[in-house]
């Protein structure tokens, strides 16, 4: 089975500007739960956007299960959840209503949901704890309750790679140890390959298996525990 | 004045129906770049002798896919392709227009909207193209709120959100085009926005806003074409102010409702 996410001797400059990325090298296998940190300004959002196709390699290959991440045809089954500042709309946008966007890809783009797409929607919010408040506007909600319904929507879809961009971005710390339970909850039970990428390790540091910071290329890429103490706050990086 | 109202009718649910998405994406003001656009379709009409509508309907096609094709190049940023558009079109309507000699009562109509003059064969191209648009509006709802909801989201999954993005600008060069008559170039974007930031007062849900969003859209219609008809006032005037009225009244409404 070709690895969920692969870097090759990957660069990355801005057209007329400085190279963000350099040689970084990166392989995410199925259903590994990796944690990608780094401090402001290091590359981490821009390796991302790579991996996932957004932006093209200046050199090397990003490659999305085994083919180009522009191009790849398994699209589909990337469930992404961008950093919370990127969403939202001025309409009062229900749980439900937006938990249902990320079943788009999954269940074509005409028409009603059917009744079976329905339920995956119904289960996504399952998952994440909020069938009482389904049918409220998200905005209504909590921080962390409105981070878990970004969750289901990216579940909704029913990914294989489950990717978040500073997904602790306005939480506090309690709805943040949630969050890290949460997600070791659904890689464990579903088998889902997990990406998070964060400007700190925080309350995941305890349940991924590996490890990776970033600045400008990888420094660091193992197991929690063999993490250098210094390095487990990121903005400490120097290299 | 049934067919007014039956174009006014169309024109009334149609409009809030794709302002609800540009008001999503933050880009009220497009309907108000395709108008000046559309001022010099009109123009180009007059000065080739075809009718106006078609011409207007073509050059607001052409603005509005021209915006979103350099806001989507990232060649300039949303509002600056928007103006760029917006003063071209309204400095190339005023040389077409003094080409063909045409700045009369005719153009007035266009500009702030005489229903009452409208022929059988207008109303027949309002309801066909507008139902048209509110069925492409009804079939891709779910696309196009997942795409307004989180754009990079949807990229990301894979769906063609440029393709989205050029359905709801041409929806929007079709709105334009087919409301001229009924409340004039200079008014259509307040008939697009002002229902859609009303209805976000009282509404609870996304499908709830654009519902309302219509039903005011449609009373707008209604009650500024009668008003405008018995008080001998300009139409587009009318429905606009009642749709402004509609903001006042639901801002209340919404406030009293939460406290």
């Amino acid at each position: 089975m070709p690895l969920a996410v692969e870097l090759r001797a990957l660069s990355f400059a801005y057209p007329h500007g400085q190279t963000v990325l350099r040689d970084v090298d990166l392989a995410i296998a199925h259903g590994e739960f990796v944690a990608v940190a780094g401090p402001n300004g290091g590359g981490k959002t821009t390796l991302l956007r790579v991996a996932l196709g957004l932006e093209r390699p200046t050199q090397g290959e990003a490659l999305l299960f085994g083919e180009p991440a522009h191009a790849s045809s398994h699209r589909a089954t990337i469930g992404y959840l961008a950093q919370r500042a990127r969403l939202g709309v001025d309409a009062p946008a229900t749980v439900r209503e937006v938990v249902s966007a990320g079943r788009l890809a999954a269940s074509g783009l005409l028409g009603p949901l059917r009744r079976r797409d329905r339920a995956i929607v119904a289960e996504a919010i399952g998952r994440v704890g909020l069938e009482a408040v389904a049918d409220a506007p998200l905005r209504t909600l909590s921080g962390g309750m409105q981070q878990r319904a970004f969750i289901a929507k990216a579940l909704a879809g029913e990914p294989s790679l489950l990717v978040l961009d500073e997904p602790t971005t306005g939480v506090d710390v309690e709805a943040q140890d949630a969050l890290a339970a949460l997600l070791d909850r659904l890689h464990r039970e579903l088998g889902v390959t997990v990406l998070y990428v964060s400007h700190e390790f925080g309350a995941v540091e305890r349940f991924v298996q590996r490890l990776v910071l970033v600045r400008s290329s990888i420094v660091f890429d193992g197991p929690p525990a063999q993490l250098p103490g210094v390095w487990h706050d990121p903005s400490h990086v120097h290299v | 004045m049934r067919l007014a109202f039956a174009a006014g009718a169309v024109v009334g649910l149609l409009a809030p129906a794709v302002g609800f998405f540009l008001v999503q994406r933050q880009m009220s003001l497009i309907g108000d770049g395709i108008g000046h656009v559309a001022f010099a379709g009109v123009a180009a009409g007059y000065l080739l002798d075809v009718s106006p509508v078609a011409t207007a309907l073509v050059a607001s096609l052409a603005g509005a896919v021209t915006i979103e094709w350099l806001r989507a190049r990232r060649i300039t940023a949303g509002d600056q392709a928007l103006a760029l558009v917006f003063y071209t079109g309204i400095a190339g309507g005023v040389v077409l227009v003094s080409l063909a000699g045409a700045l009369d009562v005719n153009l007035l109509a266009f500009l702030f909207g005489s229903i009452l003059t409208v022929t059988r064969m207008d109303v027949v191209v309002i309801v066909v193209l507008g139902l048209a648009g509110l069925a492409t509006i009804g079939l891709l709802y779910r696309a196009l709120s997942a795409t307004v909801l989180d754009e990079e989201g949807a990229r990301v999954a894979g769906i063609p959100v440029a393709f989205l993005n050029v359905v709801v600008a041409a929806l929007a060069a079709l709105t334009v085009a087919l409301s001229m008559r009924v409340v004039g170039i200079l008014l259509i974007a307040a008939l697009m926005v002002l229902p859609v930031i009303a209805a976000t007062r009282v509404a609870w849900s996304m499908a709830s806003t654009i519902v309302i969003a219509m039903a005011i859209g449609l009373v707008s219609v209604f009650a500024g074409l009668t008003a405008a008809y018995y008080g001998d006032l300009p139409p587009g005037g009318m429905i606009v102010l009642v749709a402004a009225a509609a903001f006042a009244l639901l801002t209340v409404a919404g406030t009293l409702r939460r406290t």
